[in-house]
C-alpha cells in the first residue's frame, strides 16, 4: 500500500507545481482587478523562453529567471490592452492565450525533441529524514522548495504590506483608492505584472524540470485549471496550495493508472482533471455562497474628463 | 507634450473600420518580420500568403469551405457573447455536434438523403446544445463560472470524440487509423455543380438571416437584445432571465453543432481526430471582430478563413509552421481591443492652466 502511495504523493507534489506558480500569479493579479485569462498562452511561452535561455546558456537558473521575465513581458501586453486603452479583460486574456499557443507553436518547431540543462531532484539536507514526510515533499529540484516558500510570501505581502493593502484596495475599489491619493492604474499594471512573472515561472518549471525535452503542448490545460483554482482557493494562497496539490494528485494518478495498464482507455483517462475542474468549481459556489472575488475584477478604471 | 485624454462627443463614424483595417495593418507588419526571422523573403512570404488567401479560384474555392464552420461557430457564439454569456466552448460544442450527426449516419446509413440528412442536423444542433446547455445550468443554479466550465468541456469533447474513434466506432478496414467507416452517400451533403463548395452553404445564409429576422421581429429576440445591458436590467424588462440564459445557450451551442455535421459529413466524410483544427476558438476571434453583428460576422469568417488558406499555401511553399495563422489571428483580436480605446476617447494636448 504505502509503496504505492508515496511515490504517488511525492509525484503529485511534483505535478501540482507548476499549477501552484500559476495559480498564485493569477491571484495576485486578480487582487489588482485585473482577471487575465491569458494564463494558457503565458504557461507556454515562458516554457519556450525558459528551455531556450537554458539551452543556450547552458543555466537552468537562467532559464528559470527568462521564464519570469517573458511571463512578466507578455502580461505586459494584457496590462496595455486593459489598463491603458480600456479594452474588455476577458477578450483581451482569450486573445493573449490565442497569441502565445501560436508563438510557442510556430517558434518552438526547431527545439521538439531537443533536451536542454534542467533542474534534478536532490534529498533536501535534514528534512528529507523525516519518515513519510520527506519521501513525499523533500526529494525533489530547487524549484519544488522555491514554491513552498511563495505562498507565504504571497500571504505576508497582501496581510502585512501597505504595497500589499494598496493592491487589494485597487481590487476592491479603484475609486476610493485614487481619492485616499493611492494610484490605481500604477497598482494594477504591478499586479498584472508580478502574476504574469509567477506564471512564467511556472512556465519554466513545465520545460525545465518536469520534462527536460521540449514538446508541443506542454502547458495541457493547466493554466485555465489554475484560473479555476483561484475561484476555488477564494482568492487566499493557502488554499490554493490544497488545489493546486488536488489537481497534481489527480494528474499523477491518471499517469500511474495508464503506466500500471489498465483497461480504461486512455481518453476516459485524460478526461480526468478537466472533469474534477468543474466539480471543483461546483464544489466552491455550494460551500462559499458569500465569497466573491476582488468586488472591482473584471471592470476597467474609466479614465476622467 | 503631455496629453490628455478626453471623451468623445459623438461616435468616431468610420472608426471602427479604421481600427480594424490598422489592425490588420500592424498585424501584417509583425507578421513579415517573423517571416524575416525565419530567414525568408517577407515581401516574397506576402504575396505566397495574398496568392494563397485570394489569388484563384482554387483559394477563393478553399476559403469559402472553411468559413462555412467558421460562421456557424462564430454566429452561435455572438448570440451568447450579447448577452454577456461568455460561452468559450464552440470548440467542443462543434465536436458533440459531429458525434451526434456521426451517431446517426451509422445507425441509419440507409435511409434515403432528404430523411437521414435532416436527422443528422437534428441530432447535431441537440447534442451541441445540450453540451453548451451544461454549463448555463450550472451558472444558473449553481454559479460556476461559465468561461471555465465551457472551456473544460471542450477538452472532455474532444477526449471523447477521441475515445468514439479509437474504440467503439473504429472501422475495422482501417489499418489500425482513429477514424469511423466512411458514411453511404445518403448521409453525405452534396457538392453545388462540380464544385468544391457544397450546399452546407446555402445552409448558412438561411440560418444567417433566420437568426436576423428571430432577433427583428420575435418578442424573445428583442428581450435577448434588452438583456445584453444585464442581468438587472432583464430583471426590471420583467424577462425572465435564467430561461432566456438557457434558451440562448442552447441556440448558441446548437449553430457550433451545425457546424459539426456539415464538415464530417461534406468535408471528412467519416468521423475523425483531423476534424478539430480550432474553428471554436478562431469564431471568437471572428464574432469579436464582427462586433457581434450577424452580417460583419460573414464577412470576417470569410477573411479569417482565408488566411488560413493562404497560411496553408506559406506551409507548403516557404515551410513556414501553420501556426503562423494562429500568431495572426490573436495579433489582429490584441491590436483592435488595444485601438477601440479610440471609438470612445481622444487624446489631446494638455492645456496650461494659468
Amino acid at each position: 500500500m504505502w509503496e504505492f502511495l508515496i511515490p504517488l504523493f511525492a509525484a503529485t507534489v511534483q505535478s501540482g507545481t507548476p499549477i501552484l506558480y500559476a495559480t498564485l500569479g493569477e491571484m495576485m493579479t486578480e487582487k489588482g482587478g485585473v482577471l487575465n485569462l491569458g494564463v494558457e498562452g503565458i504557461l507556454s511561452v515562458a516554457a519556450l523562453a525558459a528551455f531556450w535561455t537554458s539551452l543556450a546558456t547552458g543555466s537552468p537558473w537562467l532559464g528559470f529567471l527568462a521564464g519570469g521575465i517573458c511571463g512578466m513581458a507578455f502580461a505586459s501586453l494584457h496590462a496595455f490592452v486593459c489598463i491603458s486603452c480600456l479594452g474588455n479583460q476577458v477578450v483581451s486574456g482569450l486573445a493573449l492565450t490565442i497569441l502565445g499557443t501560436g508563438l510557442t507553436h510556430y517558434l518552438g518547431v526547431p527545439y521538439v525533441g531537443l533536451s536542454a540543462p534542467g533542474f534534478t531532484p536532490f534529498d533536501f539536507p535534514v528534512l528529507s529524514q523525516i519518515p513519510m514526510i520527506g519521501d513525499i515533499f523533500f526529494k525533489h529540484d530547487m524549484l519544488v522548495y522555491i514554491s513552498f516558500v511563495i505562498p507565504f510570501i504571497f500571504w505576508f505581502f497582501f496581510k502585512r504590506t501597505s504595497l500589499g493593502l494598496h493592491v487589494t484596495a485597487t481590487g476592491e475599489m479603484p475609486a476610493a483608492a485614487a481619492a485616499a491619493g493611492l494610484k490605481p492604474i500604477a497598482l494594477r499594471y504591478f499586479a498584472v505584472l508580478t502574476g504574469g512573472f509567477l506564471i512564467g515561472l511556472g512556465g519554466a518549471y513545465l520545460s525545465l524540470a518536469y520534462t527536460h525535452l521540449w514538446t508541443n503542448g506542454l502547458s495541457g490545460g493547466r493554466g485555465w485549471i489554475a484560473v479555476a483554482l483561484v475561484i476555488f482557493a477564494f482568492w487566499r494562497p493557502g488554499r490554493a496550495v490544497v488545489g493546486a496539490y488536488l489537481f497534481g494528485g489527480v494528474m499523477a494518478f491518471q499517469l500511474r493508472l495508464q503506466a500500471y495498464g489498465t483497461n480504461l482507455p486512455s481518453s476516459l483517462l485524460l478526461m480526468l482533471p478537466y472533469l474534477l475542474t468543474i466539480f471543483v468549481l461546483i464544489l466552491s459556489a455550494w460551500r462559499g455562497r458569500r465569497v466573491d472575488g476582488p468586488a472591482a475584477l473584471g471592470t476597467n478604471i474609466e479614465p476622467e474628463g | 507634450m503631455p496629453l490628455k485624454i478626453r471623451k468623445r462627443d459623438e461616435p468616431w463614424k468610420w472608426g471602427a473600420l479604421v481600427v480594424f483595417l490598422g489592425a490588420l495593418l500592424f498585424s501584417l507588419f509583425v507578421s513579415a518580420l517573423l517571416i524575416e526571422g525565419q530567414g525568408k523573403d517577407a515581401l516574397h512570404g506576402m504575396m505566397v500568403l495574398w496568392q494563397g488567401s485570394f489569388g484563384n479560384l482554387w483559394a477563393l474555392e478553399g476559403a469559402l469551405l472553411k468559413a462555412i464552420p467558421l460562421f456557424l461557430c462564430s454566429l452561435g457564439v455572438a448570440v451568447a457573447f450579447r448577452m454577456q454569456i461568455w460561452n468559450i466552448g464552440a470548440e467542443g460544442q462543434f465536436a458533440l455536434g459531429a458525434i451526434g450527426a456521426t451517431w446517426a449516419a451509422l445507425l441509419f446509413p440507409n435511409l434515403p438523403g432528404v430523411v437521414l440528412l435532416p436527422l443528422m442536423f437534428l441530432m447535431a444542433f441537440v447534442f451541441g446544445g445540450i453540451w453548451a446547455f451544461i454549463p448555463a445550468f450550472l451558472k444558473l443554479k449553481l454559479r460556476v463560472n461559465e468561461i471555465i466550465s465551457t472551456l473544460m468541456l471542450n477538452y472532455i469533447a474532444i477526449l471523447l470524440l477521441d475515445y468514439l474513434v479509437f474504440g467503439v466506432w473504429k472501422d475495422p478496414a482501417s489499418f489500425g487509423f482513429p477514424m469511423t467507416p466512411e458514411f453511404s452517400v445518403n448521409a453525405i451533403i452534396p457538392h453545388i455543380g462540380s464544385n468544391r463548395v457544397h450546399w452546407g452553404l446555402l445552409f448558412c445564409a438561411i440560418v444567417g438571416i433566420g437568426l436576423w429576422a428571430f432577433m427583428r421581429f420575435t418578442r424573445l429576440g428583442f428581450e435577448l437584445q434588452a438583456s445584453g445591458e444585464g442581468a438587472r436590467v432583464a430583471k426590471y424588462a420583467k424577462i425572465r432571465y435564467g430561461l432566456l440564459v438557457m434558451f440562448v445557450m442552447f441556440l448558441s451551442g446548437g449553430f457550433a453543432g451545425f457546424a459539426g455535421c456539415i464538415e464530417t459529413s461534406a468535408v471528412l466524410n467519416r468521423l475523425q481526430p483531423s476534424l478539430i483544427v480550432g474553428y471554436g476558438y478562431t469564431a471568437i476571434v471572428v464574432a469579436w471582430l464582427a462586433r457581434l453583428e450577424p452580417l460583419n460576422i460573414a464577412f470576417a469568417s470569410f477573411l479569417l478563413a482565408a488566411l488560413r488558406v493562404g497560411v496553408e499555401n506559406l506551409q507548403l511553399e516557404l515551410q513556414i509552421p501553420a501556426a503562423f495563422g494562429v500568431i495572426m489571428e490573436g495579433m489582429i483580436l490584441l491590436t483592435v481591443l488595444a485601438g477601440q480605446f479610440f471609438l470612445l476617447y481622444t487624446l489631446e494636448r494638455k492645456q496650461r492652466q494659468d
